[in-house]
């Protein structure tokens, strides 16, 4: 920036109108989330950022977000984004935040340098670049709040994704939902041949109701975890092969030679009874 | 004629998954059951890994066509990595390069009724199904 930019004497001296702008503009934005943040805290977080982005202005370069004056200001949009993900807030949503400054910022100038045409577009140029840059800091940030969201869902959905559960004495079962891939399948085989050594299981049944595609891969990881079960001593019967997968299971030319394969869960159970020898009656009415 | 046309990348196994989830919904779209968008489903997941694993990664094209009365869903999948030496061979069953089952090319191929590979060393590999209703 050539000339001293008179932005931070200007903020300073309209402070209050600025802040109370932008908080009515925020209010009416259609991004506004009523639902999900109290006006208070609306408040306590314009106000907050609010100084930290008239420190930001003090700095040398103005436009050098990077710089040490927006330390605060970089640390407090950071919170907010991360705060903001974790409730549910879209992108733009978190990022109309910094975007919704613009409008009180361009107004002010527009009025205080009426006459001097020149001054207003560089200012308001100098406007422009520090809230686009503050607002893709803010997207930015709210973004890396995200994926690290999601990572650790990836990782609670591969424990959750994986019980084994025991039916009856020596009989497990181990109810597969979603796609198997090889990460997946680790975890399932190793928590089975576990829980074979912990209950002694003779039988497991494996239910494949919930998994919505058979391709090879997913064949091969079943017939890989059925083998590893078999040298543990324990018999696997798969279950829950719908017939739509079943007929692609015949076209791809994937065969569960030497496996039991059960249509439901009960059929399966009731081979896993007949396997451990026991017999199950209905006692007689009345 | 084309009616509907998304591509999809596969960089990554988690395309893969995306990749399903593109055909099972523009196989619903085009009007096919469950049986056929399973088979759909499954040739998909065959080569959308096969252009990952052996290709590199790669894209897939994923069309609903109408041709006169009838409709159907086209895929093409591409890819840049080393292509196949022996095509025929490839589509043999039980011949793998990868310690899989070495099914799923010739499996894609009974899943649907259209298949056509084209590949050449160094040039990578692209494979077009199509299955009608």
């Amino acid at each position: 920036m050539s000339t001293k930019s008179i932005l931070p004497e200007l903020v300073r001296r309209f402070e209050a109108e600025i802040l109370n702008d932008w908080m009515r503009e925020q209010r009416a934005a259609i991004t506004l989330r009523a639902d999900l943040l109290t006006d208070a805290e609306l408040a306590r977080q314009s106000a907050e950022f609010f100084a930290a982005f008239q420190a930001g202005l003090q700095g040398q370069d103005l436009g050098e977000i990077t710089g040490p004056a927006w330390g605060t200001a970089r640390d407090l949009l950071k919170e907010i984004a991360r705060l903001r993900s974790r409730q549910g807030f879209s992108l733009s949503e978190t990022a109309t935040f910094v975007f919704s400054l613009k409008q009180p910022l361009f107004a002010l100038c527009q009025r205080e340098l009426e006459r001097e045409a020149v001054l207003l577009v560089g200012e308001l140029w100098t406007i422009s670049v520090i809230i686009d840059k503050l607002g893709l800091f803010t997207a930015e940030s709210a973004l890396a709040a995200r994926e690290e969201i999601i990572g650790r869902q990836q990782a609670e959905l591969l424990e959750l994704s994986t019980p084994v559960v025991k039916l009856w004495d020596k009989v497990l079962a181990l109810p597969l939902i979603g796609t198997l891939d090889s990460n997946r399948t680790q975890v399932v085989m190793e928590s089975l041949l576990q829980a074979i050594v912990d209950t002694g299981s003779s039988v497991a049944i494996i239910d494949i109701t919930g998994v919505p595609t058979v391709d090879t891969l997913v064949a091969q990881h079943l017939m890989k975890t059925v083998s590893a079960a078999r040298l543990m001593g324990a018999d696997c019967i798969i279950s829950g092969i719908r017939p739509a997968i079943a007929q692609s299971m015949v076209h791809l030319g994937v065969s569960f030679t030497e496996i039991v394969t059960k249509a439901t869960l009960a059929d399966a159970l009731r081979h896993a009874f007949a396997r451990t020898g026991v017999s199950v009656s209905r006692q007689a009415a009345g | 004629m084309i009616l509907t046309r998304e591509v999809a990348e596969l960089k990554r196994p988690e395309d893969v998954v995306r990749v399903r989830q593109v055909a099972r919904a523009l196989a619903l779209q085009a009007g096919f059951g469950l049986v056929d968008q399973t088979k759909i489903v499954t040739a998909v997941s065959e080569l959308g890994r096969n252009a990952l694993i052996h290709g590199g990664g790669g894209t897939a094209t994923l069309e609903v066509i109408e041709e006169g009365i009838r409709r159907g869903l086209r895929i093409v999948f591409r890819d840049e990595g080393p292509g196949i030496a022996d095509v025929e061979r490839a589509l043999q069953d039980g011949y793998t390069t990868s310690g899989g089952l070495g099914i799923g090319l010739g499996g894609a191929r009974r899943l649907m009724n259209e298949f056509e590979i084209s590949s050449s060393p160094g040039k990578g590999t692209t494979v077009t199904i199509a299955r009608w209703k």
